[in-house]
């Protein structure tokens, strides 16, 4: 934190806090203990406001904006949750089930997974929009992972956290829209990469089954993200 | 160059050109060269060089003419004796075999099967602004620009105004940005003027265009690339950029050779460049060439693709102006943005302001496609009714057929029905009767046209088009589309269409970029004006343009 950031005040759902100016409402929220739902934000890697599960209202905005990314401003009056905004963020997550294959009985993630977390917390029943049953070729050729990209959500969390943290940026995402797709360097087979570290940052961070350990039964795939804070905070320091 | 020597230059150029008794222009925008317009240029050489007049007829390129579907175009300009302006004609249709008849008629009467009348509403309604100098001069010679004044707007700012002094103006013009939003210009480059950009700051010309059926930006650049360069230069030195961008997509090579040739000129003859004019004013500007998505006109997108990243959009704010390419701040404005600064700091913004109405001021060039007499481009005050557009301008419908709607905005748009013809066409209007101004595409339909196709048309353009990067838009738009198809194709039931309207309604408010908010507007509009339609393919299952094909007797087959 540099000297010359001033701090700043502002209510979140009607409660009064103290922020930094350089610090966005997700983080603030979080600070204080409310909770603002999130697929693609994760502690220490760039917000991309893309899930846009953590819309919120601000008061005198026309638009619904992404906490992840928004930086909190003098006097802000932040809605997290009215029920408009809990509506859009259950079919978003309906979005989400529909456009991959989330079958969580038969998924190694079933149990740890934020996707499914999520789903049941912001009580999300019903996928009303038809599923669209992908047929995406699953990755096993790494040694020690694998990838399903029918379970991916297009999160971007380990694009980042390759690019970002490890620096080898071996994962990035291809193509456009519905089609868009995660791929490791130009398309090639995991195994095959030549950028790879194998060190498996990619998938801790990533939210649902779609990467995971080789040799993980169902329900056996925890991840494990405290490593992400400890680095970005180590990186800060050495600044 | 300094004024004097700009002066000098013009002056040659004029005299040059007062030099030839006739003048025969080919129209060498992309519309006529793709009816081989150069072959009919070449072959006005050969007949001139046969008759050996090329001391006093001169055949030259200029860019659109505008009246493209009567294309390849010529023009012939006669100097009169004593008067000043020259007696000029205008032919359509015509084929390198009639160069013969046209050289000939030089002399004595114009070739009466060719001539293409101009004292009709398609002409006489429009008022050019930004088409000036569109379909009168070469676009590949700076001279030729320069014989029009061009350059010396530019000079007289550099060496008469302050920076403040230019972006007044352009405030006073009442101006608004042409690329969708209508954002004001003066506005704008006050932020960015404000902004602190430490060491650089930067400029960028939006010329991704990626409207389908709009080509507005494409002509303009074809047509006057000098243009361009002299307002990006103005709002450069307003803004205290030192640096351009034009980004373009690389679908339009003509747009890209001219303005590489344009570039090149004005840094030759010292226009563009570090110590314009001798000034301390430096300016350098450089193409960029986009792979043709439409997403990439977004102004985030289109920074990150200037960056060599993947054209994504980012959330904003921060906004250009505070955070744009390379961190710097910047100015991002659309072609047609840029091609009325040189008039609005030439003959004053209150010049301008006094065109067009209240809230939109100036014209608008759109370019006009579908079923209608007259495609092509046009440039009209803002505040024109509608109708004048289609019936008077535009001649109407062909073929005796009924006007269904009127689709502006592009893919965020809307159909606008013929109840509403008579409202003007600005900014206001159009976002009231639940469409949009968009960069300026204007499709006419007619009875043949079936409401949910157009709508399931544009909704297969948003979601081909999608980045990807956020979910409602990425998953939604296929969704809505699916939804659209399954009304069309008489599958539907209401509950369908209830769900189509849920999810728009998300998309809509939680999309990340423009492209996810809009893309449901094509579905608003139609519904709100042709909502009979979308329930005889439900209900009645059937479409009564006769467009969709809907197959009868499902449920014979599953008997
Ligand atoms: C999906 C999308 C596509 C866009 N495409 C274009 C375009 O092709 N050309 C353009 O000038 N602006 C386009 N825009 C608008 C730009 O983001 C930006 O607002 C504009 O270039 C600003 O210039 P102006 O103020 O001169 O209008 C697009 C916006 C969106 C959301
Ligand atoms: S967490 Fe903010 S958009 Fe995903």
């Amino acid at each position: 934190m540099s000297p010359t950031v001033r701090v700043k005040t502002l209510t979140i759902d009607g409660q009064a806090v103290g922020a930094r100016e350089d610090q966005t409402i997700m983080q603030v929220a979080r600070e204080n203990n409310i909770f603002v739902p999130a697929l693609c934000a994760i502690e220490g890697l760039t917000p991309v406001g893309a899930c846009r599960l953590c819309i919120v209202e601000v008061k005198g905005v026309n638009k619904l904006l992404p906490a992840c990314a928004t930086r909190i401003e003098e006097g802000m009056e932040v809605t997290t949750n009215s029920e408009r905004v809990a509506n859009y963020r259950r079919t978003i997550l309906e979005m989400l089930f529909s456009e991959g294959n989330h079958i969580c009985s038969v998924c190694v993630s079933n149990g740890h997974c934020e996707l499914q977390t999520l789903a049941k917390k912001l009580g999300m029943t019903h996928v009303r929009v038809p599923y669209r049953s992908t047929m995406r070729r699953v990755d096993a050729s790494h040694e020690r992972f694998i990838a399903d990209p029918n379970r991916c959500i297009l999160c971007t969390r380990c694009v980042r956290v390759c690019d970002e943290i490890e620096g080898a940026h071996t994962w990035d995402v291809m193509g456009r829209g519905i089609n868009s797709r995660i791929i490791t360097d130009l398309s090639q087979p995991w195994g095959d990469s030549d950028s790879c570290t194998s060190c498996g940052k990619c998938v801790n961070v990533c939210p649902t089954g779609a990467l995971f350990e080789k040799g993980k039964a169902v329900s056996e795939m925890s991840k494990r993200q405290e490593f992400l804070p400890y680095l970005t905070l180590m990186r800060e320091g050495k600044k | 160059m300094i004024a004097e020597e700009l002066s000098k230059t013009a002056a040659a150029e004029r005299e040059a050109q007062a030099q030839f008794e006739h003048r025969i222009n080919v129209c060498v925008a992309a519309s006529c060269l793709s009816s081989n317009s150069d072959k009919i240029k070449s072959a006005l050489e050969t007949e001139v060089k046969k008759k050996g007049l090329e001391k006093s007829c001169q055949v030259r390129g200029v860019g659109c003419m505008r009246l493209c579907s009567r294309g390849p175009l010529v023009s012939t300009e006669t100097q009169g004796e004593d008067e000043t302006q020259p007696a000029s004609v205008l032919y359509q249709n015509v084929t390198p075999e009639d160069a013969p008849a046209l050289v000939e008629s030089l002399k004595g009467e114009p070739v009466k099967a060719l001539e293409c009348p101009t004292d009709t509403p398609f002409f006489k309604s429009q008022v050019t602004i930004v088409l000036e100098n569109s379909g009168k001069i070469d676009p590949e010679r700076i001279e030729e620009y320069i014989a029009v004044e061009g350059y010396a707007t530019l000079l007289k700012a550099l060496t008469t105004m302050t920076p403040a002094e230019v972006i007044a103006e352009i405030s006073r013009s009442g101006l608004r940005g042409r690329g969708g939003a209508g954002y004001s210009t003066g506005l704008k480059w006050t932020t960015v003027a404000k902004a602190n950009g430490g060491s650089r700051k930067y400029v960028i010309c939006n010329a991704d265009e990626g409207d389908p059926g709009a080509f507005m930006d494409r002509s303009v650049l074809e047509s006057d690339p000098h243009r361009i360069l002299e307002g990006m230069a103005l709002a450069a030195y307003a803004v205290g950029a030192s640096h351009g961008y034009i980004y373009v997509r690389a679908e339009y090579p003509l747009a890209i050779k001219r303005l590489r040739a344009a570039i090149r000129q004005a840094e030759r003859n010292g226009l563009l460049g570090t110590n314009i004019s001798g000034t301390t004013f430096s300016f350098t500007v450089e193409l960029r060439l986009g792979a043709g998505a439409f997403v990439c006109g977004e102004e985030t997108a289109l920074i990150a693709s200037i960056e060599g990243k993947r054209g994504q959009p980012r959330p904003r704010p921060p906004y250009p102006a505070e955070s744009g390419v390379w961190g710097c701040p910047t100015l991002i404005n659309n072609v047609e943005t840029f091609a009325n600064i040189v008039p609005i700091i030439r003959e004053g913004g209150d010049w301008f302001a006094g065109i067009g109405t209240a809230k939109s001021k100036g014209t608008k060039v759109f370019a006009l496609t579908g079923q209608i007499h007259n495609t092509g481009l046009i440039e009209v005050p803002m505040g024109t009714p509608l109708r004048e557009i289609v019936y008077e301008i535009g001649g109407g419908i062909p073929g005796g057929k009924a006007f269904k709607a009127v689709q502006t905005g592009g893919p965020s748009g809307g159909c606008i029905p013929a109840q509403h013809l008579d409202s003007p066409v600005d900014y206001e209007s159009l976002i009231q009767l639940g469409s949009f101004m968009g960069s300026g595409g204007m499709i006419i339909m007619d009875e043949t046209s079936c409401m949910v196709d157009v709508a399931t048309y544009f909704m297969e353009f948003c979601m081909s088009e999608s980045c990807g990067k956020c979910v409602p838009c990425r998953v939604g738009t296929a969704h809505m589309y699916d939804l659209l198809q399954k009304i069309t194709r008489g599958e539907a039931t209401m509950a369908d269409l209830d769900l189509l309207l849920e999810v728009c309604d998300v998309v809509k408010n939680t999309s990340l970029c423009g492209l996810g908010m809009g893309a449901p507007q094509p579905i608003f509009s139609t519904l709100r004006y042709f909502r009979d339609e979308y329930l005889a393919h439900i209900e009645a299952k059937q479409c009564p343009a006769g467009v969709c094909k809907i197959h009868e007797g499902n449920e014979e087959v599953i008997a």
